[in-house]
């Protein structure tokens, strides 16, 4: 019974991993676009040094 | 697990992101207003743009317009400017964080300040260089090609210079070994978007010390983010719900 049970909580372990990190990676992804490639004209003005000092493709 | 991704690189990201603020105010940011001189005094007097890369008999511009700098509300010289900036700046350095860490949580890898900080320098190799081997990072005023082109030329180099990274360390296989270096070089045989006309509006040495000061701050900003990362996950660890 309990050698059932150890990979059953490490796969759920692993799912609750994977989730997590695919929402950290869809924030993460969601912010860089943001500051670095969103084109409306009021994102692009107040991000824009940050875009060229990190090298960023702007205008 | 989300918590203390979010927690680590919320942080991470603000302390990177404001250490890197202070770097470019001191570095970048003054080649940006310099060149935005030579920018505005080229547009409003085309024919005498003496700092053009070469002559033209007809001078036209317009290929690489400025994408309407001007238009629009854009933060005040001075303080909103270094605010913005600033702003936008801890915010890349958030996202950049983040999506470290999820990377090493989905590869499986420990985080402790060795690994966080080699895959931080393996982060710039992938965003910083290898795109920049191509799209050399520029001044406002620079001649480019059509931004989406550029962006999405970008995007995918720094996406495939990153798998063939962690394909070439995490693979004993030769074949895959071989493959990783294919990867790694297809972005660069495509070829990056380039300018029909290499005519810029700002000075050569400008450009050049600005492509170079930019490259070091994007490898302080992932370097920093690598550290930060590397010292607060080991102390944010979750306790257990009692």
């Amino acid at each position: 019974m309990a050698s059932t049970s150890v990979p059953v909580s490490g796969s759920t372990e692993r799912q609750e991993t994977l989730r997590a990190a695919f929402v950290a990676a869809l924030l993460g992804l969601s912010l860089v676009f943001l500051t670095g490639f969103a084109q409306p004209q009021l994102l692009h003005n107040a991000a824009h040094d940050t875009r060229h000092s990190l090298s960023f493709p702007c205008h | 697990m989300l918590a203390r991704i979010l927690s680590v690189g919320l942080l991470a990201g603000l302390v990177a992101g404001l250490l890197v603020a202070v770097l470019q105010q001191v570095t970048t940011t003054p080649l940006i207003v310099a060149a935005e001189v030579f920018e505005t005094k080229a547009a409003d007097q085309p024919a005498a743009t003496a700092q053009t890369v070469h002559d033209h008999g007809t001078h036209e511009h317009g290929t690489h317009e400025h994408g309407g700098h001007d238009e629009g509300w854009k933060p005040a010289d001075g303080l909103p400017r270094l605010f913005y900036t600033s702003l936008a700046t801890i915010v890349t350095a958030v996202g950049m964080a983040l999506l470290m860490l999820a990377a090493m949580v989905v590869t499986g890898e420990e985080i402790d300040d060795r690994r966080a900080l080699a895959w931080a320098v393996a982060g710039f190799v992938a965003f910083g260089l290898a795109p920049a081997a191509g799209l050399a990072p520029e001044l406002p005023g620079s001649a480019a090609a059509d931004l989406v082109a550029r962006q999405i030329w970008w995007a995918a180099t720094g996406c495939a210079t990153a798998i063939a990274l962690w394909m070439f360390f995490k693979s004993e296989k030769a074949i895959l070994r071989a493959l990783a270096f294919a990867v790694l070089l297809a972005p660069h045989v495509i070829g990056a978007p380039q300018p029909h006309e290499l005519e810029s509006r700002v000075p050569a040495e400008l450009a050049a010390q600005f492509t170079a000061l930019s490259l070091v701050v994007q490898a302080s900003l992932w370097v920093l983010v690598g550290i930060a990362i590397g010292l607060l996950w080991p102390r944010l660890v979750r306790r257990p719900a009692t």
